[in-house]
């Protein structure tokens, strides 16, 4: 078995945290899958296939985990032991609860806007913005060890998942919006 | 150069070769075949030079026609006349209704997932049509060549979902093919412009054929090119402008749409003429004999041509649209637009793709030769003809891949756009005490309701542990392989037993069906199928000890003891042996079974030696963070 026990950032041969050079995250992809991809395998026997196929998938897998700040939290997270299934953790924070309503009932009367390009369009940039500050406040929160910082990025995380899911439905309704004009 | 040289006894496989390898584009209008020659692709012409083979095949009672006599014989001929079969390739009887309007062909439901056309010559499916088309090609490919395929690339639209992708690859092996992958028609197109204008950057494939559309985004770096998203629709073409220009003919000429099928056929043939001269003149003229309504005379302009073809063009645009957001790049980033596929000449596409790109498209490669001759490079580069080649195509899967959950609703498991190969699992539990299967519905596309969606397969998984309700932990893992194909597997996790999977495919010929169409194909060519299949393993086995030989020659001394080095050798001659002197497939599948097995330390060896040197002299203090944006440089 190809040793699938190493981490992802190991697999890079980056140094693990949050911060992470994405160019260089992207040139290190292409070299890795230069070596594993099973196009390389194309005239070789089935076992060896199966071993490319394997490795191509998980360095994938490492990638795209890498390159999406939201999942890279995640699995900092899980890394350092952290199980982040809804159950164990709430989030405790009325502000930014009442603040995801506002922003969900804006997006609901959208549609309903006589200037609904430009409203979702701004709706966008905000939630945009929003989902900046949590990375910004991710980058420090990871780069620490204590147990407070972890909570708090543990919270961090939670909200990007919040905002991501927004983000993504307005995206839908962008989506929507042209397709019907 | 015959690709079975079985060695002597005692003398190893030649490691570098030449392996002949063909890029075949299967159309829904045309296909053609394309090989590389002295560095060089080219399509392949026929014995009357010419390169493009229509789709078509005609069944007669005495034998089976393909291509431009078929295409000819088709108006006077329907009902044994098959065209377009791509569109019926890994459809069910159910999608028949919203293709079948305009398809002249009687119908045959059966007890399967597939549909069959009733001919003169016996009921045949889709994928036998196609399996017709590709025998035509390779025969070519090997008349032109002087020798056996060592394996081919066919190319598929982006587009094209699990089964249409299954089907493609069952009518090759029907044909007797090797297929060393299925390539996407865009990323090839991309292959054959890109090794050309050795441009890097960010590109978009507007792919409009006769019967399907792609659009793809993708990122070429020093010769890696990296699909970042793409799009489309396989039931969407110039077949459809067609339809829209025969749609206002029939109406013009006082035709009801049950006119008689040879009528219909007349009056499509017309509608293609006419949009295609539109790309040469401001106007036709047009004639249409009604038979006992006499001839009716009419004209066609451009402006007219527009007004129908416009909204299907529309449609192009809104997926153009969502792929660039998919991808996560603005229209400025886009360094060209390259123009394929046979429909993509009509003015009125490069009028509208102009516009919104914001620039005129690239049309300087033969937009039907583009794809095949892409396919040719890259089967080039599978054959391992070209060792120190350092491309590499990086493609993703088009559609989303989900399960059916509680009320109809799609769980996305797998989302669109994930780069190939890729796996997910995802874990399930029992909702009734005792319960020992679950049976599991696969499905692919992008809408909430699985109703909406494509059904793939179901799954029943048997032999579950019985436990309290909720208890069992099933892990279900999929995976797509790079040909995007999808498979399943199923585990419970806190008894380790592995539960079984059942694979129902909604769409797809069963193992059986293959097995009885391979038969018939062989009676009907007069082969032996143990002889066949013999061949098929000594194959196997040739590409295992030439694979292994280059292998050893590279980086043995490194990477093995000489003691190793003596047990994969022992090993490696016995298969050899064993080739030379067995006529029984079985025996040889076994022997190169065991060879893999005492090798796999080797090769698990050899793939982390090449990972650590592909990571090496870049030491990780070196790299300084910068940023954490979303996009991949």
């Amino acid at each position: 078995m190809l040793d699938f026990s190493r981490s992802y950032f190991e697999l890079f041969g980056m140094s693990a945290g949050f911060l992470v050079d994405i160019p260089e995250l992207a040139r290190r992809y292409r070299e890795l899958q230069k070596v594993v991809h099973p196009d390389r395998f194309a005239a070789a026997g089935q076992a060896t296939q199966r071993l490319s196929l394997q490795s191509a998938t998980l360095v994938n897998e490492a990638y795209d985990t890498l390159k999406d700040p939201l999942k890279r939290a995640q699995y900092l997270l899980r890394l350092r032991g952290v199980e982040l299934d809804a159950q164990h953790h709430t989030l405790n924070d009325p502000d930014f609860l009442m603040q995801q309503m506002a922003l969900r009932e804006a997006l609901a009367e959208v549609l309903q806007a006589t200037d609904a390009r430009a409203r979702l369009d701004a709706l966008m940039q905000d939630i945009g913005n929003l989902i900046e500050t949590q990375v910004a406040r991710l980058a420090v929160q990871l780069e620490e060890s204590g147990a407070e910082q972890l909570e708090a990025a543990v919270q961090s995380v939670q909200k990007m998942q919040f905002l991501n899911k927004l983000h993504a439905e307005a995206e839908a309704l962008e989506a929507d919006l042209e397709d019907a004009c | 150069m015959a690709l079975l040289q079985i060695a002597e006894p005692g003398q190893s496989a030649a490691p570098h070769q030449h392996r002949l390898a063909a890029g075949i584009d299967l159309g829904t209008t045309n296909s053609l075949v394309a090989t590389v020659r002295s560095g060089l692709a080219e399509t392949l012409p026929d014995e009357q030079g010419r390169h493009i083979l229509p789709s078509v095949v005609r069944y007669c009672a005495t034998g089976v026609e393909v291509g431009e006599a078929a295409r000819r014989a088709a108006a006077a001929d329907p009902l044994n006349t098959v065209s377009s079969a791509k569109r019926l390739i890994g459809r069910g009887t159910a999608d028949l209704k919203s293709l079948g309007r305009e398809l002249p062909y009687e119908f045959v439901m059966i007890d399967s997932a597939v549909p069959r056309i009733r001919t003169i010559a016996g009921d045949v499916t889709p994928v036998e049509v196609s399996a017709e088309i590709l025998r035509v090609l390779a025969q070519r490919a090997q008349e032109t060549l002087g020798g056996e395929l060592s394996g081919v690339v066919i190319t598929v639209p982006a587009y094209f979902d699990d089964a249409q992708r299954q089907a493609t690859r069952d009518a090759a092996r029907l044909a007797g093919l090797h297929v060393f992958r299925l390539l996407n028609e865009p990323t090839a197109a991309a292959v054959a412009y890109g090794l050309d204008h050795a441009a890097d950057g960010v590109h978009a494939i507007y792919d409009l054929g006769g019967g399907t559309f792609d659009i793809s985004v993708l990122r070429l770096h020093k010769g890696v090119f990296e699909v970042m998203a793409t799009g489309g629709d396989s039931a969407l073409g110039g077949d459809d402008f067609d339809a829209a220009v025969a749609g206002w003919l029939l109406a013009e000429a006082d035709l009801g749409s049950d006119a008689d099928r040879g009528t219909l056929r007349h009056v499509l043939d017309q509608a293609r003429a006419a949009k295609e001269r539109l790309a040469q003149q401001e106007t036709v003229g047009l004639e249409i004999d009604r038979r006992d309504a006499g001839l009716w005379r009419g004209t066609l302009t451009r402006k007219q041509l527009a007004d129908l073809v416009d909204p299907l063009i529309r449609k192009t645009i809104n997926t153009c649209r969502r792929v660039l957001r998919d991808a996560g790049v603005t229209i400025d980033e886009i360094e060209d637009i390259v123009m394929v596929g046979g429909s993509t000449r009509a003015l009125r596409v490069r009028e509208k793709v102009s516009e919104f790109f914001g620039q005129a498209p690239l049309v300087d490669i033969d937009p039907d030769r583009v794809v095949a001759i892409g396919a040719a490079i890259q089967a080039d580069v599978l054959a391992g003809n070209n060792p120190d080649d350092e491309m590499l195509l990086l493609d993703v899967n088009p559609l989303s891949l989900g399960i059916e959950t509680m009320g109809g609703l799609t769980e996305r498991i797998l989302p669109r756009n994930t780069a190939l190969p890729a796996a997910r699992a995802q874990e399930f539990t029992t909702f009734k005490d005792g319960q020992t299967a679950m049976s599991i519905h696969v499905v692919q596309g992008e809408r909430e309701l699985v109703a909406d969606c494509r059904s793939l397969a179901r799954f029943t998984l048997r032999d579950i542990p019985p436990m309290v309700a909720g208890a069992a932990r099933i892990r279900v893992t999929f995976s797509v392989d790079a040909d995007g194909l999808l498979r399943v597997e199923a585990s419970e996790l806190g008894s380790g037993v592995l539960a079984r999977v059942e694979v129902k495919p909604s769409y797809g010929l069963t193992d059986g069906e293959i097995t009885g169409m391979l038969k018939a194909s062989i009676e009907r060519a007069r082969e032996d199928i143990d002889a066949r299949r013999l061949v098929e393993e000594q194959v196997e086995a040739q590409r295992v000890i030439e694979a292994l030989s280059a292998a050893l020659a590279c980086d043995a001394d490194e990477l093995l003891s000489a003691q190793e080095r003596a047990v994969i050798d022992q090993a490696l001659q016995a298969l050899i042996a064993t080739v030379d002197a067995s006529q029984n497939a079985a025996e040889v599948e076994t022997a190169v079974k065991r060879l893999e097995s005492e090798c796999e330390f080797y090769v698990e060896r050899r793939m982390n030696s090449g990972i650590r040197k592909a990571m090496a002299g870049q030491r990780v203090d070196e790299i300084t963070p910068r940023d954490d944006g979303q996009e991949a440089g």
